[in-house]
């Protein structure tokens, strides 16, 4: 029964897909609901990615410091675990799990009230592919906004490791530097924007498909909000798994 | 004009529809009347394709929707309004950018053009002065006449409108049934309205259907509803006191 719910739903999700990637009635309109998209989903995003991103950089450096001293290990060994974490996975993966909870909730949910509104099939009427309009620019938008956010989160996790360094003398700043470009690989840049775009189309194409396909009333939106998020999360982080062993096994 | 033949729709092997078959002819107001649960919704939504039926035929002009590809539908669509029962208007968008939406998507012309166009059918519904507010700033009657403007934006053979009055006082409800009225007989559109208010009934209703238990149980017109012998009819229209009242002041009358 489970597996049949979940090819049932795999099925719907597919279908939508192929309506969501038609042609656009007019393009003019796509285009400008994606510039609206990027600024409600992605500039309004800037704020929360660079503050968790800078305590995180900050505690990441504070907790290696404290568990991994040992006169064996050189002293920009932190510097050098900080960078790896933050490229490798928290500014790639775990930036997008938080993405998952503020933006996709937010897709599911504006999508999920047009529909019981019947403001989706008042486009219907209008002969408007209502699929393509409204999810189409939220998808490109994410896929467009997330390496800028991936960016960002980097350098604030960086900046958050200078801090704790300034301000918590816990080890001085040149021992941090000379760790941040110890045999630094740019791949590892590049394989974390791959694995963000991945991460941004399954945040936004998930969320609209639940929010999409809400039927019944606000307690419906509220579940389908909570299932977008679930959903994404674990393909998240499943397709973690896949593509780090694709992009660095 | 829309016809409908042998229309049949099930939900979980329960006929909500069982041969419905009728005319709705342009330039009238056609009512759907009949009570919550009856199908009258759901004939609706049948009839402008977003719920396909099981058996029968739709329609438009002799063109059956029901055999219609994809890109044929689209066409259609273009013809027909639609006012929704929760006015259904874009929450992120103006009163005008509402109005505006379908001659966006759809009309050839400037953006000069297109917004006079939209403050033509703004003024129609007398809302000029509610161009720049957003859907949340004004009242229940305001948005159905909102929804009445997009709805005309792009000139269409058919209107549809489910449940236009409800929600609303009976002063607003006449406003906006003598607009529909006035729309319908304007433009020489094909209008056909759901509704169980009584006032729209005896007001505008220039023919009428009753639907009862998945049927037709009753058609005529607003002269001929009132001394019909039909008694499911009269059960659903006289099950107000104040109705039954009337009808009974009127045979004293007589």
């Amino acid at each position: 029964m489970f597996l049949l719910n979940g090819l049932r739903t795999f099925g719907e999700y597919l279908i939508l897909m192929k309506r969501v990637f038609g042609r656009p009635d007019r393009m003019r309109m796509s285009l400008k609901r994606y510039a609206n998209e990027i600024a409600e989903l992605g500039i309004s995003s800037i704020g929360i990615v660079l503050l968790i991103s800078l305590f995180i950089g900050a505690v990441i450096t504070v907790q290696i410091k404290l568990n991994i001293s040992n006169p064996l290990l050189p002293r920009w060994t932190v510097g050098y675990v900080t960078r790896e974490i933050m490229l490798l996975e928290f500014s790639s993966s775990i930036m997008c799990l938080i993405l998952a909870g503020k933006v996709g909730s937010n897709i599911a949910s504006e999508l999920g009230t047009m529909r019981v509104t019947q403001q989706i099939d008042a486009l219907e009427i209008m002969g408007i592919n209502s699929a393509n309009f409204l999810i189409l620019p939220k998808i490109a938008a994410m896929v467009t906004i997330i390496p800028i956010l991936v960016t960002f989160s980097i350098f604030a996790g960086i900046i958050g490791a200078y801090c704790s360094c300034w301000f918590l003398h816990i080890m001085t700043a040149i021992d941090l530097e000379y760790g941040l470009q110890y045999e630094f690989a740019e791949w590892y840049v590049w394989s974390s924007f791959i694995k963000s775009l991945f991460f941004a189309f399954i945040i936004a194409s998930v969320s609209a498909y639940y929010g999409y396909t809400v039927k019944g009333g606000s307690i419906d939106v509220g579940k389908a909000s909570t299932d977008s998020v679930v959903s994404s999360s674990v393909l998240i982080l499943f397709s973690d798994l896949v593509l780090t062993q694709l992009l660095m096994g | 004009m829309i016809e409908i033949k042998h229309l049949h729709k099930i939900f979980d092997d329960k006929a909500v529809l069982s041969d419905i078959n009728t005319t709705f002819e342009s330039g009238k107001t056609n009512l759907i009347i009949g009570q919550s649960g009856s199908g009258k919704t759901v004939l609706m939504k049948c009839i402008v394709g977003l719920l396909t039926p099981e058996k029968g035929e739709v329609l438009y002009d002799n063109r059956n929707l029901l055999d219609m590809n994809k890109h044929q539908i689209k066409d259609l669509r273009r013809e027909i309004g639609m006012i929704f029962q929760s006015s259904a208007l874009f929450d992120s968008l103006d009163v005008l950018q509402n109005v505006m939406l379908p001659l966006n998507m759809f009309s050839s012309k400037t953006y000069i053009e297109r917004e006079k166009r939209a403050k033509f059918c703004l003024n129609r519904v007398k809302l000029s002065e509610a161009k720049d507010k957003f859907p949340g700033e004004i009242s229940g009657g305001m948005q159905k006449r909102v929804a009445i403007a997009r709805a005309i934006a792009l000139n269409p053979k058919y209107l549809f409108c489910d449940e236009p009055n409800s929600g609303l006082d009976p002063k607003t409800s006449l406003v906006i049934d003598e607009l529909i009225h006035g729309i319908t007989e304007e433009y020489n559109t094909t209008t056909i309205i759901n509704t169980h208010d009584m006032n729209s009934v005896i007001d505008i209703g220039d023919s009428i259907i009753f639907i009862c238990k998945s049927h037709i149980e009753w058609s005529g017109n607003k002269d001929e509803v009132l001394h019909s012998k039909n008694k499911e009819l009269n059960n659903f229209i006289f099950s107000s006191d104040i109705l039954r009242k009337v009808k009974d002041l009127e045979f004293n009358k007589e």
